[in-house]
Formats: structure tokens, C-alpha cells, sequence
């Protein structure tokens, strides 16, 4: 009897994380919108501070993180509110699997989404901006691992913001003090990689880090969404 | 064991005894201020190097301890009220996030008068000054979001969630200054070891710490006690406590 009813974690997780991916295919504004916003603002620095190459260079990493920052807050955004207005996120809760871990299907797919294309489409940005295409790993490597702390954090924001109204600015001021220590990391790896320093102890802060968020922010995520279901 | 805990979520018995602390606390709190910066101000010794303008250290660094300390006590409140349901757990954490976010200001704002006579600036870019910028806006977060909630009880929890996740925030603010060493010194007091700052101007400076303690005290104990009132302004132990019937 108690094993027809035992729920296999893998597939519940798999099932859930196809069920997100079919989602953004089916409305892929979700996807692109937070890309093009990327882009745009990028496009915007160089016309509020001049062309020259060497300046935006310079400039380069702490542009390229703080707006990835800021299209990672969109993504925070809209992360739960879908599934709080059709009742998914309820049905969650009362799953059989641990809501700390029911959660993290949704983080997985739209990371894919985000922080996976983000940082895979970062080198041209680079490029545009005029880092040398030598950085472009760590780069990417940098990005890979901020996203997804930034993810994790935001979706504790999310959690906790989703029922309340006006959410979304709430949710900015909540989540951007802690994505401090990202920002501080992440722009040290790329200007360690860029003047011929060592980037590595940046890098495996950020690994730290989402070693830590991905232990630690699922429970903190599932609290949320209990209190935000006022279960 | 038992009654001590029941006895602290019972609001009456907390306002009574906020009614019966606030009285000698006060007091003090008021002798120890005054103490502190008269001998603070004007009875140590001059610094050699920054001359009269290092005496605002008698606030600024109280207020920067008590602004991250309140945090702790707003975070220890969080987890009382998350995992017992603690309903005054709740209420303290309330009363602390504005002051907790006032004590901040009030380091953030001192720094700034201090840093332009001793470093030509205003406002400088320095991890201790960012992270203590950083901890504002984490008050101001717990205060925003118990604000944007109908429904109080859920709010607490939702700012007791907050809380715990904003405490990883905390080491990240005391090892920043090892992290990225700039312009702001070191800290100077350290209670193992010899510390860098000349003992006549440190007690007055550890009075003033602990005055600052108890205001901190008194003034989240004030705002319990209305906070109490408030969402109490019905009962009948309240009208009698006040009444004094």
C-alpha cells in the first residue's frame, strides 16, 4: 500500500521541471523579454557615457553584472505569481515531496531559461562593450554561478512577496542589498581576469555560494511559500 | 521551565513587566548618557593626529555596534516566533526593526560628519561604510514588508523569514573589513590582546557602548509596551492596568 503511494522524488522533480520548460516554450516572451532587456540596457551605457573603447572597457564588468543583476530581478518577479493565481503553488504544498524541494524543479527550469542562455550569450555583450575575448570564460563562468545564487536568493523574495500587492518593488528592495556580495565577487573575477590577476578565488566564492543557496535558501523558499499560502 | 515560557507569551504579563523594567532602566540609561559624553567630550585627552573632530567616535561607534546587535536580536526574535509561535517574539521584532534601522542611520550620518575632516569626503566607497549602508536597507526591508502585509500574523513570520536570510548578510558585514581593506581602519578595540586605542579615551567609550545597550533597551521596550496597547486597545486587563484598578 505505502509503496503504490510513495512518490519517486526524481521523477516528481522531472515531471515538474518538463511542466516549467513546456511553459516558457509555450510563452517564450518569458524567455526573450528578460534577454532583450539585457541587451537594451547594455546598449544604453555606451550612449549615456561616450564610445571610447577603453573607457567602456573598463567599465565593462560592472555594467555586464549589474545588468545581469537587474534582468535576474524581472525573472524574480514572475516567478510564483503564475502558479500562486491558478492554485498550482497550493497543490505544491500539499504535495507528498518536502515543498523545499518541490520548489526547486521551477528554480531548475528557469535557470535554464535565464542564467544559462544569459551567460552563454554574455561573450558578445562582452564583445560590444570591448572586453577582450580572452576574459570570455570567466566571463561565462562568473555568470553561470551568480545566476544561480541570484535564482535562489530572488526566489526567497519571491516566495515572500507573491500574495502581497504591489510585490514587485517590494521584492527589489528586499533581494538587491543581497546580492551585494554577488556583485562584489563576480566584478572581481572579471577585473582579476582582465588586468592578468587570478580569478579563481572569486570564482570559487561564487561556487561557495551556490553550494550554501542551494542547501540553505530551499527551506527558506519553502517557509515562504507557506507563508504567502498562509498555511 | 514551563511557566517562564507561557508566562512570556502572555501579553499581560509582558506589559506589566515592561511597566515595572522601564522605570529603573530609564534611569539609568539616562545617568549612563550623560556621564559618557561629558567625560567623553570634554574630559579625554585630544587625539594627536585628529585633534577635537575623533570625539564624535562616542556615538558613531556605539550606534554602529548597537545597529548590528539589534539586528541579532531582531533575528533571535525572528526564530523564537518561527519555530515556537512565540506571539511576542513577534511584537519584539517589531518594536526593534525601527530602531535597529535608526541606530543605522545615526552611524551612517556621525560617519559622514567624521569622514570629511578626517579623510576630505563626505561618503567614501569603503566596505565597512557599504556594508553598514547595506544593514540600512535590511532594516528598512523587514519594516517594508511587515508594512505590505494585511494579515499580521503572517507578516511576522514573513519578516522572520526575511530576517534569517538577511543574518547570513551579517559575518559578510564583520569580514568585510578584512575582505577589502581601504581606507577604513581596522577595528581598534579588541578585549584579548593589547588594544590601539589609549585606555582613557576607551572607557568612556565602553560606557557610552553600554549606555547606548540599555537605550536601545528601553526604547524597544517603550515601543512593545504600545505596540501591546495597540493591538490589545479592547481588553479589559489592559483598561484595568491602565486605569489602575
Amino acid at each position: 500500500m505505502t509503496e503504490a503511494r510513495d512518490i519517486d522524488i526524481l521523477h516528481f522533480c522531472r515531471s515538474q521541471t518538463l511542466r516549467h520548460l513546456m511553459l516558457m516554450v509555450r510563452s517564450p516572451s518569458e524567455v526573450i523579454n528578460p534577454l532583450l532587456f539585457f541587451l537594451l540596457v547594455i546598449v544604453l551605457f555606451p550612449l549615456g557615457l561616450g564610445p571610447d573603447p577603453e573607457q567602456l572597457s573598463l567599465l565593462a564588468p560592472g555594467i555586464l553584472w549589474v545588468v545581469a543583476l537587474l534582468s535576474n530581478l524581472m525573472i524574480c518577479m514572475r516567478l510564483f505569481v503564475d502558479d500562486l493565481e491558478d492554485g498550482s503553488l497550493e497543490q505544491l504544498a500539499m504535495a507528498r515531496v518536502p515543498l523545499s524541494i518541490a520548489v526547486l524543479p521551477q528554480l531548475l527550469a528557469s535557470w535554464l531559461a535565464s542564467g544559462l542562455l544569459l551567460s552563454l550569450v554574455s561573450p558578445i555583450f562582452g564583445l560590444m562593450l570591448g572586453l577582450p575575448l580572452e576574459v570570455a570564460p570567466v566571463l561565462v563562468a562568473s555568470l553561470l554561478m551568480g545566476t544561480a545564487i541570484m535564482l535562489l536568493l530572488g526566489a526567497v523574495g519571491a516566495a515572500l512577496t507573491v500574495g502581497v500587492q504591489r510585490g514587485g518593488i517590494l521584492l527589489a528592495l528586499l533581494i538587491l542589498p543581497l546580492y551585494v556580495p554577488i556583485l562584489i565577487a563576480g566584478t572581481r573575477a572579471l577585473n582579476e581576469a582582465l588586468q592578468g590577476g587570478d580569478p579563481t578565488v572569486a570564482l570559487a566564492l561564487l561556487g561557495a555560494g551556490v553550494t550554501g543557496g542551494l542547501l540553505l535558501a530551499p527551506l527558506a523558499i519553502a517557509a515562504g511559500v507557506r507563508v504567502s499560502l498562509e498555511l | 521551565m514551563w511557566r517562564i515560557i507561557h508566562q512570556f507569551g502572555s501579553p499581560p504579563w509582558v506589559y506589566r513587566f515592561c511597566d515595572k523594567v522601564i522605570p529603573w532602566l530609564m534611569p539609568i540609561t539616562i545617568v549612563a548618557l550623560l556621564v559618557g559624553s561629558v567625560w567623553g567630550l570634554l574630559f579625554a585627552p585630544t587625539d594627536y593626529k585628529q585633534g577635537d573632530s575623533y570625539r564624535i567616535i562616542y556615538i558613531h561607534v556605539p550606534a554602529a555596534v548597537v545597529a548590528l546587535a539589534g539586528y541579532y536580536v531582531m533575528a533571535l526574535a525572528g526564530l523564537v516566533s518561527l519555530v515556537w509561535r512565540v506571539k511576542l517574539a513577534d511584537t519584539a521584532m517589531r518594536a526593534a526593526a525601527p530602531i535597529g534601522a535608526a541606530y543605522t542611520a545615526i552611524a551612517l550620518i556621525t560617519g559622514a560628519i567624521w569622514g570629511k575632516p578626517t579623510w576630505g569626503a563626505w561618503w567614501v566607497w569603503d566596505a565597512r561604510i557599504t556594508s553598514m549602508l547595506i544593514l540600512f536597507f535590511l532594516y528598512v526591508g523587514v519594516i517594508a514588508l511587515f508594512e505590505a502585509y494585511e494579515n499580521k500574523s503572517a507578516a511576522a513570520r514573513a519578516c522572520a523569514v526575511l530576517t534569517l536570510v538577511g543574518t547570513v548578510n551579517i559575518p559578510i558585514i564583520y569580514k568585510s573589513v578584512d575582505w577589502w581593506y581601504s581606507l577604513h581602519q581596522p577595528a581598534s578595540i579588541k578585549f584579548t590582546g593589547e588594544s590601539a586605542i589609549d585606555p582613557s579615551m576607551l572607557y568612556p567609550l565602553l560606557l557610552m557602548i553600554g549606555a547606548f545597550y540599555c537605550l536601545f533597551a528601553v526604547t524597544v521596550l517603550l515601543n512593545m509596551r504600545a505596540e501591546l496597547a495597540w493591538n490589545h486597545r479592547d481588553a479589559s486587563w489592559l483598561k484595568q492596568l491602565v486605569q489602575g484598578t
